[in-house]
């Protein structure tokens, strides 16, 4: 035995008396507070300074008239409803495809080499850099299957890219449905698709829809996709069919900023249009930010 | 048609749908090759990756990306110095020492961080960080490598933080229960525990938020200078691929050499996030494995 004298001249060698030990926990607990509040502090202070910037520029008349006079004055109407048919689209290519092979997973594979493939693809197919998305949409839409710069290929690109953040949203909702729901359904002789689609989905849709939606959000504020598919420096008209050329907000802001003589002038748009942007993006997420603590709140199992 | 058989169809039909990923991800190799590879035919390959000039427009026309490949490298890895302690510390924070309350504001800050379009991020960098970078260090320009990581930074510390949480979160209770009993305070169950339990779930968050800003193209476009040079300093303005890509695939006239060259970019950048992600896919998968059963 090593008496309590021994061991205190051991500590105090190696350096470890215990209130030693709690200074060094207490600078460390301090560091990790200060990492996250700097996260903090940049989101807050990025939005408190694009709001505080662009709220001068928002009127009735920037959100639903036109740009005019080479887009130095004016609204962003056609960019906003540009963004909306854009959203529009890439969900309703997204979305689908994305729940069908979320329920093939969760539901119907088991572990084998297929699913693994599967997994790897979903996963590689996540972690695409937006612009190749767009040399994707460029060479595979516009130019081979010869869309053109249009709502389509956009859309389709987009769709694309935002599939596999809502097949992981969609997966994790329907893990979260109790096993036993499944069987008290089997037990009662109901066929394995009936109970999928008459137990499970609609248990796991609350989760899907806002787990989707940190997704959709991501659609809508992407400019690297759509530069070469379906973004327009301006349009004239409105487009008339998905086969027309659109504006849309990330790339007006993008315009405003970096293109032609009048950028310092046109400061006070661009802010507003960020401001626009990101009231779109952010409301969608923190509306499902607020859903989803909600749903979970309120789970029956 | 049998019950049995209707099963058998609707599962068959489920299961060709998943392909699609699979099937969109061969699509996109099909695509970048096809207007990417007649490049080649003009240069090597060897030329292109390692060249030192990218005059795209000039006559005759010299594509060498290496200048671009190294705009990308240093900038991803100035961002990712900055973005892996925030990330990691973050995520400890959340995952072991946070009351619950501040827990829940982070993680949807986090959430609503990683939800910020990146042409916001943009813009941010280069109206508020570049002028005033320019201003107090007196620069040339504020348009350069270190603000483009600042603001790469940014866009990376979600996908770190979130996925480090997870691993973090994972690691069993009774490790640190038998840590504890031990005499461990909460610091040195932390990182002799489990920091180690959750390594591998960190380096895949570390790997794939590098892959992040590899591919990121807005924030590059708009804030890294675009000087297609070899950078000297970290005040120095680059031209990172992504960046290339976007500001000039829009003035490059339909199967030139130009855009084709652009292709054959974006091959190289789809080939370095691809190798980033199957490292990231295979320490995570062998990390499941081990988990709660290394016991």
């Amino acid at each position: 035995m090593i008496d309590r004298k021994e061991m205190n001249a051991i500590d105090k060698k190696q350096n470890k008396s215990l209130p030693w030990r709690y200074r060094r926990q207490k600078i460390f607990f301090g560091a990790v507070k200060l990492s996250a509040l700097i996260i903090v502090l940049a989101l807050g202070g990025l939005v408190f300074y694009v709001v505080s910037n662009g709220l001068g520029a928002i009127s009735w008349e920037f959100i639903t008239r036109p740009p005019t006079d080479a887009m130095t004055k004016g609204g962003i109407m056609p960019a906003i409803l540009g963004t909306l048919y854009l959203t529009i689209g890439a969900v309703a290519v997204g979305l689908p495809l994305g729940i069908i092979s979320a329920v093939f997973l969760t539901e119907y594979a088991r572990q084998g080499k297929v699913i693994r493939l599967i997994k790897v693809g979903i996963n590689c197919l996540a972690g695409v850099p937006s612009v190749v998305f767009g040399l994707f949409g460029l060479g595979f839409f516009v130019v081979f299957l010869e869309f053109g710069s249009s709502i389509l290929a956009g859309s389709l690109t987009l769709g694309f890219l935002i599939m596999p953040t809502i097949i992981g949203a969609a997966e994790e909702a329907l893990k979260a449905v109790p096993q036993t729901f499944r069987e008290a359904s089997l037990a009662l002789g109901v066929s394995k698709w009936q109970t999928i689609f008459r137990i499970v989905l609609p248990n796991a849709l609350p989760g899907i829809l806002t787990g989707s939606i940190l997704g959709i959000g991501r659609a809508a504020g992407e400019t690297a996709p759509i530069m070469f598919t379906a973004a327009a420096f301006f349009t004239a008209k409105l487009p008339g069919s998905i086969f027309d050329e659109v504006m849309a907000l990330p790339y007006h802001i993008y315009v405003l900023a970096t293109a032609g003589t009048h950028i310092e002038e046109t400061r006070p748009l661009q802010f507003g249009t960020v401001l626009v942007l990101i009231a779109l993006v952010l409301g969608i997420d923190l509306i499902a930010i607020i859903i989803r603590g909600y749903v979970r709140k309120q789970k029956r199992w | 048609m049998s019950r049995s058989q209707k099963e058998k169809l609707i599962k068959s039909v489920f299961f060709i749908f998943s392909l699609i990923s699979v099937i969109i991800l061969g699509l996109i190799v099909f695509s970048l090759f096809r207007e990417g590879l007649p490049i080649f035919k003009k240069t090597s390959v060897y030329d292109f990756i390692f060249g030192m000039e990218w005059y795209p427009t000039a006559d005759p026309p010299l594509f060498g990306i290496f200048p671009l490949i190294v705009g990308s490298v240093v900038v991803t890895f100035f961002a990712t110095l900055i973005a892996v302690p925030l990330g990691v510390l973050s995520a400890v924070y959340i995952s072991e020492i946070a009351p619950r309350a501040i827990k829940e504001i982070l993680k949807s800050s986090i959430e609503l961080l990683a939800g910020l379009p990146s042409v916001v991020l943009g813009f941010f960098g280069m109206v508020v960080v570049a002028p005033w970078m320019q201003e107090t260090f007196d620069l040339p320009t504020g348009l350069n490598i270190v603000n483009a990581a600042v603001i790469l930074a940014i866009m990376a510390v979600p996908t770190i933080s979130s996925i480090a949480e997870d691993a973090l979160y994972a690691v069993p209770r009774e490790f640190k229960e038998a840590s504890y009993a031990l005499g461990a305070t909460k610091l040195e169950t932390i990182i002799q525990v489990v920091l180690p339990a959750a390594l591998s779930g960190i380096l895949t968050a570390i790997i794939l938020g590098m892959s992040r800003a590899i591919g990121e193209t807005m924030v590059v476009l708009m804030v890294a200078g675009g000087a297609a040079a070899l950078p000297e300093s970290i005040f120095d303005s680059v031209r990172p691929m992504p960046a290339s890509i976007a500001a000039e695939m829009g003035e490059a006239p339909y199967r030139s050499l130009h855009y084709q060259a652009l292709f054959a970019t974006g091959i190289v950048l789809f080939l370095m996030t691809m190798i980033f992600n199957l490292i990231a896919e295979h320490v995570s998968h062998k990390f499941r494995q081990t988990a709660s059963g290394s016991l």
